[in-house]
């Protein structure tokens, strides 16, 4: 499956804006991506392993919380993650 | 919000109004009753830099009866990239003078409120008040879970926009029965893990698109016409110009918006968001860490120390303009540490001195014990010190 990564992250994933995985769940994908590119891990990811409360992941253009399976929800080569973090360019 | 006025209550068009707004009489989702209902409309747009810009020529082009604008910037050239409300001849006047000349010049009979302020917790909900949908530009944390909260509370929508680089988000919140901003993201990102367009920079044109959406989903709240954005995150993606669409859900846990808020009266936003007072150049000491004047930079230069200045800007910043510091931009620190001398005192550098606060703050937790911030960065070394160091 693609997993898009957005462009303030990027940094983290070797300039890819899409990175390709083999996996079965959601977990499964986020987890090839975070062992492929570990930076990634720490801003996608809290200390105890949870998805960070300003980053959203969708399956296609279902918001994984939502989901019945959450990120236990089985994934084809098909379907795309999205990582959606909250982005803000303005001034303070 | 279409149903709230009758028609009969509704403003007159003029014989101006026939001509100027022809385009749209002739559209059936607007005609006469939907131009007068924009002719009705009062709209809030929050700051006019890149996101104001378009979103409030747009709307006075369109007839919008009455424009509230917040600001209390003044133009500088940097903002000229983007932000086209604004002219060359405009640097160092105030925005809100700047956008009023400019709208009043396209629509004349544009009713103009101006709010010279910052948007804050103790003026939003009365500002807000007074206008049927609000449109927030600032696109920084802070003003936006303000911005949220008060709409929420107040119950009105609200058009939102942001960008980054190349890349913009866009909805309609706080609409009845649709998702909020705190249902997508219930709390905002530490500080400085999201980079501003001040850091990473925006292509100028992306506030323009982001912007003219922002407006064309408060022109179709006013018409009550057409699918708004309600319910749905649009994203942008200008450097392989597509579009993309995710469902947002209404959070049944949400603090302000849910069944059960938490959330019931406007707080403090910049302490949400983690963001400490900005630090006064007279104030000596921020969160434990000394902060340094340039005046005081410079003398101890001119006096022939050795000193360990570290640059935490990004490289192409510091091609731009630097003071000879050591370059370790701000995301390389923590695997830099062993290019930091332990027994030196560090003066932590960046453009204005609020990514080297955040960095001396850190390097003090990683056990530094002497770091120093400079305050004002190597834009007050360019104010007073030496006018020749570029500003960017």
């Amino acid at each position: 499956m693609t997993i898009f990564i957005p462009t303030p992250l990027r940094p983290f994933a070797a300039g890819q804006d899409a990175v390709t995985v083999n996996a079965a769940t959601v977990a499964g994908a986020l987890d090839e991506l975070t062992q492929a590119h570990p930076d990634l891990r720490k801003h996608l990811f809290t200390g105890e392993g949870k998805v960070r409360a300003f980053v959203n992941v969708y399956l296609n253009d279902e918001d994984v919380r939502y989901l019945p399976q959450k990120d236990a929800t089985p994934v084809s080569s098909k379907d795309t993650l999205s990582i959606i973090p909250s982005i803000a360019g303005g001034r303070l | 919000m279409a149903t709230t006025i009758t028609s009969a209550e509704l403003p007159e068009l003029t014989t101006d109004d026939l001509q100027r707004y022809s385009r749209h009489l002739l559209l059936p989702e607007v005609g006469e009753e939907g131009q007068r209902r924009l002719k009705a409309a009062r709209v809030l747009c929050v700051g006019t830099g890149g996101l104001g810009s378009p979103l409030a020529l747009y709307l006075a082009a369109a007839g919008v009866g009455t424009l509230g604008l917040v600001d209390f910037d003044v133009v500088d050239s940097s903002n000229l990239q983007r932000q086209i409300i604004h002219s060359t001849r405009d640097i160092g006047r105030k925005k809100l003078d700047s956008a009023e000349e400019k709208l009043k010049a396209l629509n004349p009979a544009l009713n103009v409120v101006k709010h010279e302020t910052m948007l804050t917790s103790a003026n939003a909900l009365e500002i807000l008040n007074d206008y049927d949908v609000v449109a927030d530009g600032t696109d920084n944390f802070p003003t936006r879970y303000l911005v949220n909260d008060a709409c929420v509370l107040l119950g009105k929508p609200n058009a939102y926009g942001s960008i980054f680089r190349f890349e913009g988000q866009a909805s309609v919140f706080a609409a009845k029965d649709g998702p909020c901003y705190r249902c997508l993201y219930p709390e905002p990102p530490p500080p400085g893990l999201v980079p501003s367009c001040a850091e990473g920079g925006v292509l100028g044109v992306l506030p323009g698109l982001l912007g003219v959406i922002q407006a064309t989903e408060t022109l179709k709240l006013i018409l009550g016409k057409g699918e708004p954005l309600i319910g749905r995150l649009l994203l942008v993606d200008a450097l392989n110009m597509r579009f993309r669409e995710l469902k947002l859900r209404k959070n049944p846990d949400c603090p302000v918006c849910g069944p059960h808020p938490t959330v019931t009266k406007l707080i403090d936003y910049e302490q949400f968001c983690g963001i400490a007072p900005a630090a006064k150049q007279d104030e000596a000491v921020v969160n434990g860490i000394p902060q340094m004047r340039v005046k005081d930079l410079k003398r101890r230069i001119d006096a022939g120390e050795d000193l360990f200045i570290l640059d935490v800007r990004e490289p192409f910043e510091y091609q731009i303009a630097n003071i000879g510091g050591r370059l370790i931009p701000q995301n390389d620190v923590a695997q830099r540490l062993a290019e930091i001398d332990r027994g030196r005192e560090i003066i932590v550098q960046c453009k204005t001195g609020r990514r080297s606060q955040r960095i001396a703050e850190f390097l003090k937790e990683s056990g530094y014990p002497q770091v120093v911030n400079l305050a004002g960065g190597i834009a007050a070394w360019s104010d007073e010190i030496d006018p020749s160091v570029p500003k960017y």
